[in-house]
């Protein structure tokens, strides 16, 4: 019902390569998540999908059919954007039914989903206002109702919540995720933040500079990291790392999260000094600069309290310690 | 007012410029309507003086309305200006969106072909306009004034409106494609009112000049039929004999149409504006 497959998807914008070859397989009701640092691809990538942009080589199929020549409205799909994109002169419930009037849906039908739709994403009371009466969270639901009606194949997602304030976006990531659990549609959403990557996703797809670095559940990432650039996305704070020559080890680095040192007043693998502690009250995170393994980040759970200029102990756990090669690839 | 950015010389200062540029701006305006108003002699005796009951005459504006084709010369001018204004503003915001939203080969240089009419005046081209003009049968016609205004006017209309129309939201353009909108539909529904300000600003722009000139009219349509206001009011200045009453009535009566339009469009920015604001 809403399967996608990504075949070796190449995309250049003049000399300059922007997908090297994506392979992406989606199954029906999964929800997916590409992450990646800004710049790398992930909007170029949705745009292919929703048929906005040309891939340059390669096929996308939806549902075993190859859309690659089949225009965005036929598509199947429905996409939520960064800036609301709402139609500024159409009132809410005529920028949700827009998509179906278009397609020569009975308008019967039409109300019957807006119906549906609005009451899920509570914006009866707003149905007859214009974008411009809406607060940016209304708007976002707005423009979420608008894919919600369409009862497309295929979501997608482009970066919907970076607009609204912090304590907005964890509501409506709630919002998206619930979405998803009643709907049981597939969806791709496209994020830069690791945070809504892990708590969204059922598998995530990382990506860097055009290429795919790896795909996995977001405990296979954080557990299992392929390299050196999934490692120190996924998790935050970022995983430390450090040079293995300094560590007289033969990997090229070390890595370690934050969360898998320990530290203690007396003894232990790296003597440091305290350069600044943040106190978050569920956890202590402490800056330690060491002899041996340079400025780190070290994360306590609960209150911890060390002064900066303090002398402490460091130790990785070793179990939980990373050894990346010369190429960045995890040595077993 | 009593803001730091607000002290009172400060304002003082700047409105003293400005009155100044305003009272220059406007000073021969007012002398023309003024005089508009008044006899021969005292145009001649007085010509700072406002019109007194002693000096008041309508005579120019008798002659004015009782040469009865200047009212078809208004006519025909209306039609020019609004015509060309209405080709520039549709075929330039056209252009203006597929420069500004389709990759194609040869963009740029096609954006700066059609910008290049800013740099070289129309005018350079008369001989070769006319002669155009002669072979297609176009001479005295108003349609052949139109042709060249709208030829006229489309190089600063292109130019103002892809730069514009760069800045209208991509996501909105794409929303509407997943929605199933056509490109004709995005450009009319959803592109042209966000560009609105833009476009009154390119309207006025374009509309002065047009309602103003003189040299085409004179060289590609002088006849009875088709003479624009501008070249009607030269009927009075004579080799010998210059009807001043007649000349200034018409003046001002030729200043009216064009500043009904201009509030027109300077509401349109003005909405287009706080529209903007508020969104
Ligand atoms: N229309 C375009 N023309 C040229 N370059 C583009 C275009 N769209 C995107 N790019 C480039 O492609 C790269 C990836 O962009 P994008 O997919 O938007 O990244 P992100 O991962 O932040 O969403 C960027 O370097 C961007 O400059
Ligand atoms: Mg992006």
């Amino acid at each position: 019902m809403g399967s996608l497959n990504i075949e070796n998807v190449k995309k250049a914008f003049g000399p300059v390569e922007v997908l090297k070859g994506i392979n992406l397989e989606v199954t029906d009701g999964e929800f997916v998540v590409f992450v990646g640092p800004s710049g790398c691809g992930k909007s170029t990538l949705l745009r292919v999908i929703a048929g906005l942009e040309d891939s340059t080589s390669g096929r996308v199929v939806i549902d075993g059919a190859d859309v690659s020549a089949t225009p965005p409205a036929k598509r199947g799909i429905a996409m939520v954007f960064q800036t609301y994109a709402l139609y500024p002169h159409l009132t809410v419930k005529n920028n949700m039914g827009l998509g179906l009037k278009q397609a020569g849906t009975p308008a019967a039908e039409i109300d019957r989903r807006i119906g549906i739709a609005s009451s899920m994403l509570s914006l009866e009371p707003y149905l007859a206002r214009r974008p411009a009466e809406l607060s940016g969270g209304q708007r976002q639901r707005v423009a979420i109702g608008r894919a919600v009606v369409r009862e497309p194949k295929l979501f997608l997602f482009d970066e919907p919540l970076s607009n609204l304030d912090a304590a907005l976006r964890v509501n409506t990531r709630l919002e998206i995720a619930q979405l998803h659990r009643r709907l049981k549609a597939t969806m791709i959403y496209v994020t830069h933040d690791q945070v809504e990557a892990m708590t969204l996703a059922d598998k995530i797809v990382v990506l860097n500079a055009g290429k795919i670095e790896q795909i996995g559940g977001p405990m296979e990432l954080y557990n299992s990291p392929a390299n050196e650039f999934v490692a120190g996305f996924i998790g935050s704070p970022k995983m430390n790392f450090v040079d293995g020559a300094r560590l007289g080890e033969t990997a090229k680095t070390i890595g370690v999260r934050p969360e898998h040192l320990t530290v203690d007043a007396k003894s232990g693998a790296w003597m440091g000094t305290v350069v600044h502690a943040e106190h978050l009250g569920a956890d202590t995170n402490l800056y330690l600069d060491c002899e041996k393994a340079g400025l780190i980040t070290v994360r306590i759970f609960g209150v911890y309290n060390a002064e900066p200029g303090a002398t402490l102990y460091a130790t990785p756990d070793p179990a939980r310690t990373y050894r990346f090669g010369a190429d960045g690839k995890v040595l077993k | 007012m009593s803001t730091a950015t607000h002290s009172l010389p400060r304002t003082i200062g700047a409105h003293v410029v400005l009155l100044t540029y305003t009272v220059i701006a406007l000073f021969p305006v007012i002398i023309v309507i003024m005089n508009s108003f008044k006899s021969r002699a005292a145009i001649f005796g007085a010509p700072l003086a406002p019109p007194t009951p002693n000096t008041f005459d309508l005579i120019g504006y008798t002659t004015v309305i009782g040469q009865g084709d200047f009212i078809h010369y208004f006519q025909n001018s209306l039609v020019v200006t609004v015509a060309s204004l209405f080709f520039v503003l549709l075929f330039g915001a056209m252009a203006a969106f597929a420069l500004s939203e389709y990759r194609f080969r040869g963009n740029s240089l096609m954006g700066l072909y059609l910008a290049l009419g800013i740099m070289i005046p129309i005018r350079l081209a008369t001989v070769a306009i006319l002669q155009l003009m002669v072979m297609s049968g176009l001479v005295n016609t108003l349609t052949a004034l139109i042709l060249v205004y709208t030829a006229q006017g489309l190089p600063l209309a292109v130019f103002i409106l892809s730069e514009f129309m760069k800045q209208v939201s991509d996501d909105l353009k794409n929303a509407g494609r997943i929605d199933g909108l056509s490109e004709y539909t995005i450009f009319f529904r959803l592109v042209l009112p966000l560009v609105r300000p833009s476009m009154a600003t390119v309207a006025v722009f374009t509309m002065i000049p047009i309602w103003n000139d003189l040299w085409f009219p004179l060289i590609l349509a002088p006849s009875e039929e088709t003479k624009t206001v501008t070249l009607g009011a030269q009927l009075f200045l004579g080799q010998f004999v210059t009807n001043w009453n007649a000349i200034l009535a018409a003046l001002s009566l030729a200043i009216m149409p064009v500043l009904i339009l201009y509030v027109i469009f300077s509401r349109q920015l003005i909405r287009g504006i706080t529209s903007g604001a508020v969104k």
